[in-house]
């Protein structure tokens, strides 16, 4: 299970996250939503060390991330996988050897990492495109290979970061029905996204992250069914009202 | 966002602390073998074959002006074959290692500063992270590991072509004879005119890919973040072979 506690998270004077807790249930989808730089993807990071906590506890599995050394955050990065918002593929190497990389690292053989790329390429329905390099795909394809990397380590957890922004309708739904396909080989993901349609698909629970705090969670029917007017808000997708720039402009 | 003055001079020591902190990294990140002893070969060849042009054409044109300019100042007061022992001992001891590791600090310098500040703003060098790898076992080591070893290889191509070309331009400008020019070679050769410079040359190779590592890693704020980075590095590898240059005339001289 992965549990935040109380954390905080500040750059510079600017407050990311402002006693944030969470908690996200073994063998689910767990999305997190929330306005562009409300700290969904720092939140991840602080989830698999790439970022420290100013204070706080962050869970993984009973062992606070924080407190890890080195070795002990090379092992736990190896139960987590992590889908970046733009891929974040190594552009020098194919797309096969992307998906090898993290293989190579934990000591399989040949045939069993080959096995592996195959298999994961096949999930994400990218079967054939192994030797293609990320320039050559489209944006779509690029963020599949994201997840055959990440699905290709089986690992316990994956870390989804706005995997639907800047896709087309078509490949986004391609993309949610291959999260739900990852949450049923039993893999717990965390979904950070603005995009409700997503956030109602493959959520299994929903956290509104709302000025560093979780302001609410619940089912899928749970938050439709919201009184909490900035959740209800954001869902619906109302601004608040005319911005006063504009509408000095406007007069 | 650049460092304001102000900031720099509250604190004067912090780029110092952080060139001790990566170089303990990047020691720490030696123990890693597995990691970056693959990828050693790759970047000698990308490094240091790759260099090897450009290190040619600077010896080339530094060997005739060695030799134009020595003619001027020893003509009427000293021996004309004293033009070899000046071009031997310059090309060897100081030219060659200096002149060669100033370029390579814009070429290996930028290159890898580029490359990696492109990773970091891409996200791969967190992308790296997350799939288990240790970012200094296998960015850093294995381009300090090659611009080490291929330094001195490259400069003693400049060394060797250096003085062929002043002894070219002795003996087809200057009217020297080749064993006129040999002569003023041997008179002052001693073997640590070479071990020298290739001393020098392996430190400055380290201290242009630290460089590199270290703005490369450290880049933050997208395409102008990575030109910001580049130009340090090469400036900081550029500020790195001189001071590394006065330290080994000082403890070797």
């Amino acid at each position: 299970m992965i549990r935040l506690e109380d954390v905080h998270k500040s750059f510079g004077a600017k407050v990311v996250l402002a006693g944030l807790s969470l908690e996200v249930p073994t063998g689910m989808n767990t999305v997190i939503m929330g306005g562009s730089g409300s700290g969904k993807s720092v939140t991840l990071k602080l989830v698999v060390g790439l970022l420290d906590p100013d204070s706080g506890r962050i869970e993984v599995d009973g062992k606070n991330v924080p407190d890890l050394d080195r070795d002990e955050l090379t092992e736990l990065r190896g139960q987590i996988g992590y889908v970046f918002q733009f891929a974040a593929l190594f552009d020098s190497m194919t797309v096969a050897e992307n998906i090898r990389l993290g293989l190579v690292k934990r000591g399989l053989d040949d045939a069993a990492i080959r096995g592996r790329i195959e298999e994961s390429l096949a999930t994400v329905e990218l079967s054939g495109q192994e030797d293609r390099y990320p320039a050559e795909l489209s944006g779509g394809m690029r963020k599949r290979v994201g997840i055959a990397r990440a699905v290709a380590l089986r690992p316990r957890y994956i870390l989804y970061d706005e995997p639907t922004t800047g896709l087309d309708p078509i490949t986004s739904a391609v993309m949610d029905r291959l999260m739900q396909r990852t949450r049923d080989l039993g893999v717990t993901g965390v979904v950070v996204t603005h995009d409700m349609r997503t956030a109602f698909t493959v959520g299994d629970r929903i956290a509104m992250l709302h000025e560093g705090v979780i302001r609410q969670t619940g089912t899928v029917a749970e938050i439709q069914a919201t009184t909490d007017p900035v959740v209800r808000q954001f869902i619906e997708g109302r601004p608040d009202e005319v911005e006063p720039p504009l509408r000095r402009s406007i007069s | 966002m650049p460092l304001s003055l102000a900031t720099r001079l509250q604190d004067p020591a912090g780029p110092v602390v952080r060139v001790g902190r990566w170089s303990v990294e990047a020691a720490r990140a030696l123990a890693d073998v597995p990691t970056w002893r693959p990828l050693v070969l790759g970047q000698m060849r990308r490094l240091g074959v790759d260099s090897v042009p450009i290190a040619i054409f600077i010896a080339i044109f530094t060997g005739i002006v060695l030799s134009l300019l020595s003619s001027y100042i020893f003509t009427g007061s000293v021996p004309l074959y004293y033009v070899g022992a000046l071009v031997g001992k310059t090309v060897m001891m100081e030219l060659g290692p200096v002149l060669t590791g100033m370029a390579l600090a814009g070429r290996v310098g930028a290159n890898i500063a580029a490359e990696l500040g492109t990773m970091r703003v891409t996200e791969q060098v967190d992308a790296l992270e997350t799939l288990a790898y240790d970012k200094y076992a296998y960015l850093v080591v294995p381009r300090v590991i090659a611009a080490t070893l291929m330094f001195p290889v490259v400069t003693s191509f400049a060394m060797g072509i250096g003085v062929a070309s002043g002894w070219a331009t002795a003996t087809n400008v200057l009217d020297l004879s080749t064993p006129e020019f040999l002569k003023g070679l041997k008179l002052f050769y001693q073997f640590k005119d070479i071990w020298f410079g290739l001393v020098k040359s392996a430190s400055f190779g380290t201290a242009v890919a630290l460089m590199g590592c270290l703005e490369g890693l450290a880049t933050r704020g997208g395409a102008e973040g990575v030109g910001r980075s580049t130009t340090r590095a090469v400036v900081l590898g550029c500020q790195s072979i001189l001071v590394l240059d006065a330290f080994w005339a000082l403890v070797l001289l």
